[in-house]
């Protein structure tokens, strides 16, 4: 059984970002709770990454505050975030795991037993051996998934996990996504494939330059969203 | 070439003072190096130039500043190893470390950008970050310690400074091609040029066969 947790909410309080004369993210108060994937739609340039990276504490917001389970201390034990192009270490793709078990402080034999579990979850047991680098595309997304799991998150960040996957890689992952959803981790992945946010969304936050457009149930989103920009990004319009 | 046994002792003593030199220049560089390029403070850019020069530092020069620090009357001149092969280490390493910390830090720095988010999301602390790199760039830094090697085996300033080339003792293959030629034995010297070439070659062609054997294994 889990512990109760103590990342989520996630309770974002007018956060902006910016760089340099550029905002990013503008005054966006947005609450992340326990339950169903939330899945952050929006057109390229309009901050997702920059959320989920705040989100995941990597960076600070400019103004505004976060809070993880009411706290804002900056540990992110419980929290994962994949890249959308994850990085592979020079090693092998069991060492990739065990690596991340090492630095999340799991050790000895149960290090080992778990490098195992979380290779055949992912689907990359027959691979544990091969250079990570030699992975393909989908293989090195299913083995940062991997990695980010052995964190134990309660909190996992996706950024566009499938973006240049095709159908079939794309099908493995959303499984082991929705698997780890339905083990009671808390999805938080931006996405602008539509099928995806039908497939794998409870909830949508809808991002446009920087700002919070909507946060609605999926099915609300996808039926009658409440903004313009929302209903144009639906439409399949050029939102910039 | 006559006095195969003393030729063997000449190579012998010049692969042992320049390996054991490289070797503790590896230890005091890589990491001095990885520092360097993971972190961020005033005057960094200049520190890092520094070093980077420190690449050409003629041997002749750093040769005499060893002289100076261990003669009779030098700050550690107590210690008594001037003309030892002891000092020529210390000289030849004092030589190999900014090659090596330089090639390191431009290695790691490449890398960590890299790995810079990997890892920041693992929360990897500031030494497990240095061992990570500096592992995960292993292959890379064979060609550093080349280098630093390559440099040592094939100066004689500074060997001849604090060694003093004496027969027997700290005669290595450089200094006894200066001395065979200044002394007109021209054959002899061009054979042990030879042999000194040769023994670089070899030790190159075994460092490229290691690391392709373990690129294999680690990728």
């Amino acid at each position: 059984m889990r512990a109760p947790s103590s990342e989520l909410p996630v309770v974002l309080d007018r956060v902006s970002f910016r760089a340099g004369e550029t905002t990013i993210l503008d005054r966006l108060s947005l609450t992340l709770a326990p339950g169903a994937p939330t899945v952050i739609v929006g057109p390229n340039g309009s901050g997702k990454t920059t959320l989920l990276r705040l989100c995941m504490g990597l960076i600070a917001p400019t103004e505004g505050g976060i809070a993880w389970g009411g706290r804002s201390q900056a540990t992110m034990a419980r929290r994962a975030i994949v890249f959308q192009r994850p990085v592979m270490l020079r090693r092998s793709t069991a060492a990739n795991v065990a690596y991340a078990l090492a630095k999340a402080n799991v050790t000895g034999s149960a290090r080992r037993d778990r490098v195992d579990e979380l290779l055949a979850q992912v689907g990359l047991s027959d691979l544990a051996q091969r250079p990570a680098r030699q992975l393909s595309v989908g293989e090195a997304q299913r083995l940062a998934l991997a990695r980010a799991l052995a964190r134990d998150p309660e909190l996992l960040l996706l950024d566009e996990p499938t973006a240049s996957l095709d159908p079939a890689s794309t099908r493995r992952v959303e499984e082991i996504i929705l698997m780890a959803a339905q083990s009671g981790i808390k999805i938080v992945m931006a996405s602008h494939d539509l099928g995806q946010v039908r497939r794998i969304a409870g909830e949508v936050v809808f991002l446009a330059r920087g700002a919070l457009c909507e946060q609605s149930s999926a099915g609300d989103f996808l039926n009658c969203p409440k903004t313009p920009e929302a209903a144009a990004f639906l439409r399949g319009d050029l939102v910039i | 070439m006559t006095g195969h046994p003393t030729l063997a002792a000449i190579v012998g003593l010049s692969l042992t003072i320049s390996l054991t030199a490289s070797l503790i220049a590896a230890v005091v560089g890589m990491p001095l190096g990885a520092l360097l390029a993971l972190t961020r403070f005033p005057g960094r850019a200049a520190l890092v130039v520094l070093v980077n020069a420190t690449m050409g530092l003629p041997p002749v020069v750093v040769g005499l500043a060893v002289y100076l620090l261990l003669s009779r009357s030098g700050p550690l001149g107590s210690m008594g190893i001037l003309f030892t092969p002891t000092a020529m280490i210390v000289a030849q390493t004092i030589l190999v470390v900014p090659i090596i910390a330089a090639l390191t830090r431009q290695t790691v720095e490449d890398l960590w950008s890299d790995y810079r988010d990997e890892l920041n999301a693992m929360e990897v602390g500031p030494a497990g970050r240095v061992a990570t790199l500096l592992w995960d760039a292993r292959y890379s830094l064979l060609t550093a310690l080349l280098a630093g090697f390559g440099r040592a085996i094939a100066e004689v300033g500074a060997v001849m400074i604090v060694g003093g080339n004496i027969d027997g003792f700290t005669r290595t293959m450089t200094t006894s091609i200066a001395l065979e030629t200044s002394k007109g034995d021209l054959p002899l010297a061009m054979q042990l040029g030879l042999v000194l070439i040769c023994i670089v070659l070899a030790i190159n062609a075994a460092a490229w066969a290691a690391r392709l054997w373990s690129e294999r294994q680690a990728g």
